[in-house]
């Protein structure tokens, strides 16, 4: 696992980002950092650029002014071929986990190690090893058609961590999952960031899931999910919650802060 | 009653009354873009041909579902446009009693145009369709900004492949539909006008010269690239969900029918000035 290496330094930054299409913009001037090994939730409605801004983090798309930083690195001055290598760094879940539908679960899992040509013994040994992380390696012979929304979503899981990023972005994990399926998704992440020490920027509109990744962590020794202690205390994971309205960051803060607000939009978005 | 668009955002819009002066400058502004991003998309397909990462499997791959996918398609028809060709001009052959010579005008007219123009518009409703649903369905289930999220050009490993594909199958293609065409011709001949195998074989062999086959053959070369590029640049373009599949998969086998004969026609000046 590559950790960014200068921890003191936020692994995300996104200063004053703008984004607009035709119909006008949709993300005003957006500021936030990421610290290292945190996990940063992206709330909001839907249509508020909650996928534009991991979008955005991933290179996948420029902003229309602004600067973006992830891992030390300015986006903005990176050329396409150099966005490439870089997203190399970095993992991306997606809403429906965009499973490449005519390739196995094997074959998904082992894209990127086979695009790096990595030596097929080693590619097994990974790909066996991340299948197994989500328990998901009897499918390893399945096609995407044949698995449930929710097995799509761990294979996607996966596939992000295969290449072990420093960095995984979440884009509404959990979204259209019935509850049992959605737990075990966010227990992955729990895992993912506990025992990997993953930095997550998670974008969903499901605040229990928010809560659930500041309220536990995954204990290796009982190997289960476990209330954690305080958020952050004790160099212990972070997490911190964003809620993005009118393409604005509207609100930043800790579980706490979010729970006791008196904002009139907050606390009806809580309900 | 109007209705909704979906917006690059994917929310759903109310579409405006706008003056139709407006709406002539934002097609012909759209128009010149499509040109302009079809062109940047060729000209890079080519580039990339040169350079690394290569991906000879995919390459490999869709040889075979355009090449070996198209043959079945292709021979069926070549044989029965040699055999219509024929039929049509036998009577007025017969009628000049120069029956002889229909080896030469089938073979030739197979080789320099009815060949490759018809055998590039059954792969462009045959590929460039498949091409654009493919990579359209690909674009709308996230799985291209999948593949760009883990460090792959799509470029390089959907659009070159399917390119140079197409540019070296296609010009087989033809040659297949030709030699089939001439199969039908003889079979028609044969029947309708008693003509001998050495008698139709000798003049539709011998008919053709080096530059009728340089003609035949060198057209496909762009018909194929057409096909692909076109097939490509609709599907990578795709907004709106299946609904857009659907329209790009329509869009592009129109767009590549008429460049293939509209181009065939320029190329056919170009290439009757060069090697006449």
């Amino acid at each position: 696992m590559t950790i960014a290496a200068d921890t003191a330094r936020p692994a995300i930054i996104f200063d004053n980002v703008r984004l607009g299409f035709e119909e006008g913009d949709v993300l005003r001037g957006i500021s936030f950092s990421v610290a290292p090994r945190e996990t940063a939730v992206l709330l909001g409605e839907t249509g508020t650029g909650k996928t534009l801004v991991l979008k955005l983090a991933a290179g996948l798309i420029r902003p229309d002014s602004g600067r973006i930083e992830v891992l030390g690195r300015d986006l903005g001055a990176m050329t396409e071929r150099d966005l490439l290598d870089f997203r190399r760094e970095i993992g991306f879940v997606f809403q429906e986990g965009a499973l490449f539908d005519s390739l196995t679960v094997e074959e998904n899992v082992a894209f990127r190690l086979r695009e790096e040509h990595v030596d097929e013994d080693e590619i097994a040994a990974r790909v066996h090893e991340s299948l197994e992380f989500v328990e998901m390696a009897e499918a390893i012979a399945k096609l995407p058609g044949e698995l449930s929304g929710g097995m799509r979503r761990r294979v996607s899981i996966a596939r992000a961590l295969v290449s072990r990023p420093s960095i995984v972005l979440y884009d509404s994990p959990t979204a259209g999952l019935d509850p049992v399926t959605s737990q075990k998704i966010i227990t992955l992440i729990l895992r993912l960031r506990d025992l990997q020490g993953v930095t997550a920027l998670m974008a969903t509109h499901r605040l229990q899931d928010a809560f659930a990744l500041a309220n536990f962590r995954f204990d290796p020794k009982l190997c289960r999910v476990v209330r954690a202690a305080e958020n952050g205390a004790r160099g212990g994971p972070k997490t911190g919650f964003f809620v993005l309205r009118e393409g604005r960051i509207y609100f930043e803060g800790d579980q706490h802060q979010i729970r006791d607000t008196q904002d009139a939009y907050l606390a009806r978005f809580l309900e | 009653m109007a209705t909704l668009t979906p917006n690059r955002t994917g929310q759903q819009v109310e579409p405006e009354s706008r003056p139709l002066k407006s709406v002539v400058n934002d097609a012909i502004k759209s128009a010149l873009l499509s040109v302009q991003d079809n062109s940047v998309l060729a000209w890079k397909s080519i580039v990339d041909v040169f350079s690394p990462p290569f991906y000879f499997r995919d390459l490999l791959d869709q040889m075979d579902v355009i090449g070996v996918g198209s043959l079945p398609i292709i021979v069926l028809t070549g044989f029965f446009i040699g055999a219509i060709l024929v039929l049509q001009t036998a009577a007025q052959f017969a009628r000049f009693g120069t029956t002889a010579l229909t080896g030469d005008a089938v073979s030739l007219a197979l080789i320099k145009e009815l060949g490759p123009t018809i055998t590039a518009l059954l792969v462009a409703g045959r590929s460039a369709s498949g091409i654009a649903s493919e990579l359209g369905s690909m674009v709308v289930t996230e799985q291209v900004d999948a593949m760009r999220a883990m460090g792959t050009d799509p470029g390089r490993k959907l659009v070159t492949p399917r390119m140079v594909a197409t540019v070296l199958v296609l010009p087989l293609l033809v040659g297949v539909a030709d030699f089939v065409g001439l199969i039908g011709a003889y079979f028609v001949a044969h029947m309708t006008l008693g003509l001998s195998g050495p008698e139709f074989w000798n003049h539709a062999i011998n008919a053709p010269g080096t530059n009728d086959l340089i003609q035949g053959l060198s057209k496909p070369l762009v018909f194929g690239f057409i096909i692909a590029t076109v097939g490509c640049f609709k599907g990578l373009k795709v907004r709106g969900g299946t609904q857009g599949v659907g329209r790009a998969t329509t869009s592009a086998v129109v767009i590549a029918s008429v460049s293939i004969l509209v181009t065939g026609f320029f190329l056919d000046k170009l290439l009757l000035w060069f090697v006449p």
